[in-house]
Formats: structure tokens, C-alpha cells, sequence
């Protein structure tokens, strides 16, 4: 291309240039078109922050008729939960236990396995191995929970029954064990993405203090991704609590708290898969239903409660790291 | 070791007599066909970094071809040359950072104190100790400015509370950002300023105690004050270090480098007193880039 064939393509417009000033149709048409399209998006965004509202009321407005006939005390602190007995008791600490135990089993098993994995991943093998390894481990997370309960109960349950004699197969250690096998993509996912965020700069600047790569993972790297660890954690705890059918079909279902308290061979049950199994044979505004709805709230004020405490640890983590 | 302390020690004061004085006269012209350069009257005989024919390959590509250089202990070597020459490789290849990069290949020798450091038996860890590196962009741990100072020490095994204090306080006055960050040594390294962060940055390097500091354009992020501080720092730091930076302002080599090497597509060009590469260098290509003509 010469010259002259240049200079005649990048010359301005050629006819006469358009007006600066916004007429009057084009000035209603940005007011309206600015004004409605903020107010679409302001509705969309509302409508799940709706959803959630509404859900919260909901389950709080039909809880309230059992919290006021019966007690709260007994709710909370009793042990016994016979909902379909002559004199009705619901008890739900055991249950509330069964929820815990199960979840943050699942946690102890699963936090420090993500963390290794998430590590490996980032840090030890090839990036070419880590593009192929990463999608395999995120599709654990695309399994249906009730393959992961079939697999419990028909793999995992008979094989600790006949390999460590328990008593029964199926129970809070299944369950954990299950639930942090479907909590570790989400936590590999997340904290390998921390992990993998911080660049090689970090690690230049760890290895040229004479570090090695074990001091550099365990005193740079990691701290520095403590708060994406922190949040994977939330995240998988999360999923381990409000998981329920997994450990309906794991955990046994019997509602205690096991003695001692160590014993995660004994069969727990949960919030989730006590709702889930008696919703469908409550009648209507019984107190066995609004028990259950209580149970409800409770759950919704732990995940509400975990979610303070993530976002309390994300903002100090912030914070200590200077990215306020 | 105490020893060889008293020599680097003599060896200062003498490099530092010539500088007062500002002898220029005696400068040696270094052939690159030659194995070992002597620089006639120069104080400084033994070179602490020997390349010997090195050359560096990212799987098929070049990043540094045959390099032949001395790098000489309390000096401020500078390396200049135009974006993409292999500098920051060949700087980079002296504490083996580019093992981080896969697919790299080596050939030749380079020798730090005599030992070849991309022989198999390399102790990396006191590599990194006794070379330490400042990079191109600031890159503090996110941690107070206490930890990030005193990383390298407590990696060495001081687990003493005053030791490390000590430590990191005669860091930071090095460095000097001691007065500004006295009162709030466990303030995050983040929150400091970009020059500063640097020369925090410097500070946990020599934290470590090295005896060589590999500087990649330690400047290019900063202002012209903070680049100021940071050439003032080297200029009392060559004293007691060897200090080799990789810049792409000839004015701050002439400003800071006592030897100058240019590196030209991955090649070393010339290698000289800074004086020379600069007033009179005897390479045409040389020349074409110290006065701009490059192209």
C-alpha cells in the first residue's frame, strides 16, 4: 500500500459531521432508556434477594405456631425425639448434633486433603498435568448426591461393617466420609484457584531468600492464600450442612448423640434428612410440622451464622494483607 | 571466611580510593575471545561470578548465547541492552531463577566462587542465600514488614526474638527505610508506598546476608525521587556487596556501574568500564545504542 492510498483511507468522515447536540426524541430516548433499563435490572437483582426473604418469613411464619404451643427449651436441649408418640416430645438436640458431627467430620477429612490437593496441583505438577487433573476433579461435583448414597450403602457401608466390625455400616463416619468426598472439588477448586492467583513473583521472591519449595509452600504461599483457603472451607461446610440426601441414605438416621462422643461409628441423623423424611407424612398444621420448620430456621441460622464468620475472616484477611 | 572478609574489606577501600579520585585512566579493554580477562591495574583480581561460554535455551529458543564475562566483588556491574536481549535471563541464570520457568536448557559453565552452579550437586537453598535478587516489580509477602524482613533469617534457623530484631532493623537501616518505618514494624509491607515497598524488598534480600544482590530493573516502577533513594542505596551498598543490575536507563548505569556489559539478541556485546561503553566503546552496535542510534 503507498502512501497516498493510506493517507485517502484514514481521512475523517467525508460528509458533513453529525450534530453534537442531542435532539429531543434522542434525549427521551436515553432518559427512558437509561431509567427503564436500570429499573429491569434493579428488579431482576431484587427477585432473589426476594426469593430469600420470602423463604426466611416463610419458614419463620410457620414455625412460629409450634415454637408457641410447645417448648423451646425442650426443642433445643432435649434429646428425645418421638414427634409421633401419645404425649408428642421434640427434642431436636440430638438431631442438631447428628448436623454437626457430620459436617465438620466431614471438614477435618476434607480440609487438609483439598489444601494437599489444591498445593499439588498449583505447585508440584506440570501445568499441562493440572489442565487435564483440575476439570476431572470439578466434575466430582457434577455427580448426583444419590449415586454418592447408593455408593455408601451398597460399597462403603458393608466394607466398614466387615473390615472394622462396626455394628452397623451405615453411620456418622460413612456419612462424613461421603460428604467430604462430594465438599473436596468445591474446596480443591477454590483454594487451588487462590493458590494459583498469586503468581510467580511470590515464589521468586520466597526461593531467592534461600527458601525451598516446602518452606516456601508452607510459609509464603499458603499464608498468603489463607483467606481463598478460609472461604473454600465456608464453601465445603456449607455444601456438608445442607447436604441431605447423602446422609439420609448414610448416616443411619437414629437420633442420638453418640456415646462417647468420639464415636462416629455410631448412627447420627441430621436436620436435613429428618426434614426431608417427615415432611411428606406430616398432617398440615400439626405441631410435628412446625417442628420441622423450626428445624428449618435453625439450619438457616447456622449457614446465616458461617457466613458471617467467612465474611469476618475474608475482611481480615483483607485487611492484614493490605487490599482493604 | 574471616579472611577472605578482610580481603573483600581492602578490596573496598581501594576500589573506593580509585572512585574518590576518579582514575579513568588504566582501563582495560576485556576480550571476549579471551578465557580469562585480566584487568591490568585493576584492584580487584578474582571475579566472584565467572560466565564461561553460558548459554540458556527456552526449549528451541535463545535466551542468552555464549556468555563470557567477569563479574567482580564490591562493584556495581550494570547490564544494558535493548528489550528482549537476554538480560534478565542472564541475571536471572546467577541464582538460578529461571529454574522455575520449564523447558529451560543450559550450556556452559557460570561459576560463583569457583563452583559451577548448574552442576547436579548445587546446593540452591545457599545459592540463594549468597545471591540474593531484587525484582523488576516490588514483591513483598503479605505479611507485616517485621516478617517480611526477617523471612530469610528465621529460613536460616534464628529463632532468637532480639536476634531477628537485630536483624531486621540492621536490614531496613541498610536499606534505608529504618526511620520511615520504625514505629510500625508490623504494619502490612502492602501498605507501604511503591519505593518503599522496594526497598523493603531490598532489605529482606540483604536480610539474608548475601554476598552478591541481582537487581532486574529495580527501578522501572518507580519515580524519579524513589529511583534516586534506590541509586543512593547502591552506591553505599557496593562497598561491602557485588551488585549486579539489569537496567534499561543508560543514565543510571553511567550513573551507579562501574562496569558495563551490553547485550545484544541474546548475545554478549561488550563488556567494559562503564566510562569506556560509554565515551568510547569499540563496538559499532555499542555505540549505535549508548547514543540512541539504535535500530
Amino acid at each position: 500500500m503507498n502512501d497516498a492510498n493510506l493517507t485517502l483511507t484514514l481521512a475523517p468522515a467525508a460528509e458533513a459531521p453529525r450534530p453534537l447536540a442531542l435532539t429531543p426524541a434522542q434525549d427521551l430516548r436515553g432518559y427512558l432508556g437509561a431509567h427503564l433499563g436500570r429499573a429491569l435490572l434493579f428488579f431482576i437483582t431484587f427477585t432473589s434477594v426476594l426469593a430469600v426473604l420470602l423463604i426466611l418469613v416463610f419458614v419463620v411464619v410457620r414455625s412460629v405456631g409450634f415454637l408457641s404451643q410447645s417448648s423451646l427449651t425442650e426443642f433445643i436441649a432435649s434429646q428425645s425425639w418421638r414427634p409421633t408418640a401419645e404425649e408428642p416430645v421434640f427434642g431436636a438436640l440430638a438431631i442438631i448434633a447428628g448436623s454437626l458431627y457430620v459436617s465438620f467430620a466431614a471438614l477435618v477429612f476434607a480440609v487438609p486433603l483439598g489444601i494437599l490437593a489444591a498445593v499439588f496441583l498449583s505447585d508440584i505438577i506440570s501445568w499441562k498435568v493440572r489442565n487435564v487433573v483440575k476439570p476431572l476433579v470439578e466434575i466430582l461435583a457434577a455427580i448426583p448426591s444419590v449415586a454418592y448414597g447408593f455408593f455408601a450403602v451398597v460399597v462403603l457401608a458393608p466394607w466398614m461393617q466387615n473390615q472394622f466390625g462396626f455394628s452397623t455400616g451405615t453411620n456418622a463416619l460413612n456419612a462424613a466420609l461421603i460428604l467430604a468426598i462430594m465438599a473436596l472439588p468445591t474446596i480443591i477448586s477454590v483454594s487451588e484457584d487462590s493458590i494459583s492467583a498469586l503468581g510467580r513473583e511470590l515464589r521468586e521472591a520466597s526461593y531467592s531468600c534461600g527458601a525451598t519449595r516446602l518452606e516456601t509452600i508452607v510459609r509464603a504461599v499458603i499464608p498468603a492464600a489463607h483467606s481463598g483457603i478460609i472461604a473454600a472451607a465456608v464453601l465445603g461446610m456449607m455444601r456438608a450442612i445442607g447436604e441431605t440426601m447423602v446422609v439420609w441414605m448414610a448416616s443411619g438416621n437414629a437420633p442420638q448423640i453418640p456415646h462417647p462422643w468420639w464415636d462416629l461409628a455410631q448412627s447420627v441423623r441430621t436436620l436435613t434428612a429428618t426434614i426431608a423424611g417427615e415432611m411428606g407424612e406430616t398432617p398440615e398444621a400439626s405441631l410435628h410440622r412446625g417442628a420441622l420448620f423450626a428445624m428449618g430456621v435453625l439450619l438457616l441460622l447456622m449457614t446465616f451464622g458461617m457466613n458471617v464468620i467467612s465474611e469476618y475472616f475474608l475482611t481480615r484477611a483483607k485487611k492484614a494483607s493490605g487490599r482493604t | 571466611m574471616s579472611r577472605e572478609k578482610k580481603e573483600d574489606m581492602q578490596t573496598l577501600a581501594l576500589t573506593s580510593d580509585i572512585r574518590r579520585s576518579n582514575i579513568r585512566t588504566t582501563i582495560p579493554t576485556i576480550d571476549r575471545k579471551e578465557r580469562t580477562p585480566k584487568p591490568a591495574g585493576d584492584v580487584c583480581e578474582c571475579a566472584i561470578i565467572r560466565s564461561e561460554n553460558f548459554s540458556l535455551y527456552y526449549g528451541s529458543k535463545v535466551g542468552v548465547e555464549n556468555i563470557t564475562m567477569d563479574i567482580y566483588p564490591c562493584s556495581v556491574t550494570a547490564i544494558i541492552g535493548p528489550s528482549g536481549c537476554g538480560k534478565s535471563t542472564f541475571l536471572r541464570s546467577i541464582n538460578r531463577m529461571n529454574d522455575l520457568i520449564p523447558h529451560i536448557r543450559t550450556e556452559g559453565k557460570l561459576l560463583v566462587d569457583g563452583h559451577d552452579i548448574y552442576d547436579k550437586r548445587t546446593n540452591l537453598v545457599n545459592l540463594c542465600q549468597q545471591v540474593g535478587m531484587v525484582f523488576q516489580k516490588p514483591n513483598p509477602f503479605p505479611k507485616s514488614i517485621f516478617d517480611n524482613v526477617a523471612y530469610g533469617p528465621s529460613l536460616q534457623g534464628v529463632r532468637n526474638k532480639g536476634e531477628l530484631q537485630n536483624a531486621v532493623e540492621q536490614s531496613l537501616r541498610a536499606a534505608a527505610l529504618w526511620d520511615e518505618v520504625k514505629d510500625d514494624l508490623k504494619k502490612s509491607a502492602l501498605a507501604l508506598s511503591g519505593g518503599q515497598q522496594q526497598r523493603l524488598c531490598i532489605a529482606r534480600a540483604l536480610a539474608t546476608k548475601p554476598r552478591v544482590l541481582l537487581m532486574d530493573e529495580p527501578c522501572s516502577a518507580l519515580d524519579p525521587i524513589a529511583t534516586g533513594r534506590i541509586e543512593d542505596l547502591m552506591g553505599q551498598l557496593q562497598s561491602t556487596y557485588t551488585i549486579v543490575i539489569v537496567t534499561h536507563s543508560m543514565q543510571q548505569a553511567a550513573r551507579v556501574s562501574e562496569r558495563a556489559a551490553f547485550f545484544c539478541l541474546g548475545e554478549l556485546i561488550e563488556y567494559d568500564r562503564t566510562s569506556k561503553i560509554f565515551e568510547n566503546p569499540s563496538k559499532k552496535e555499542t555505540e549505535d545504542y549508548v547514543t540512541g542510534r539504535f535500530g
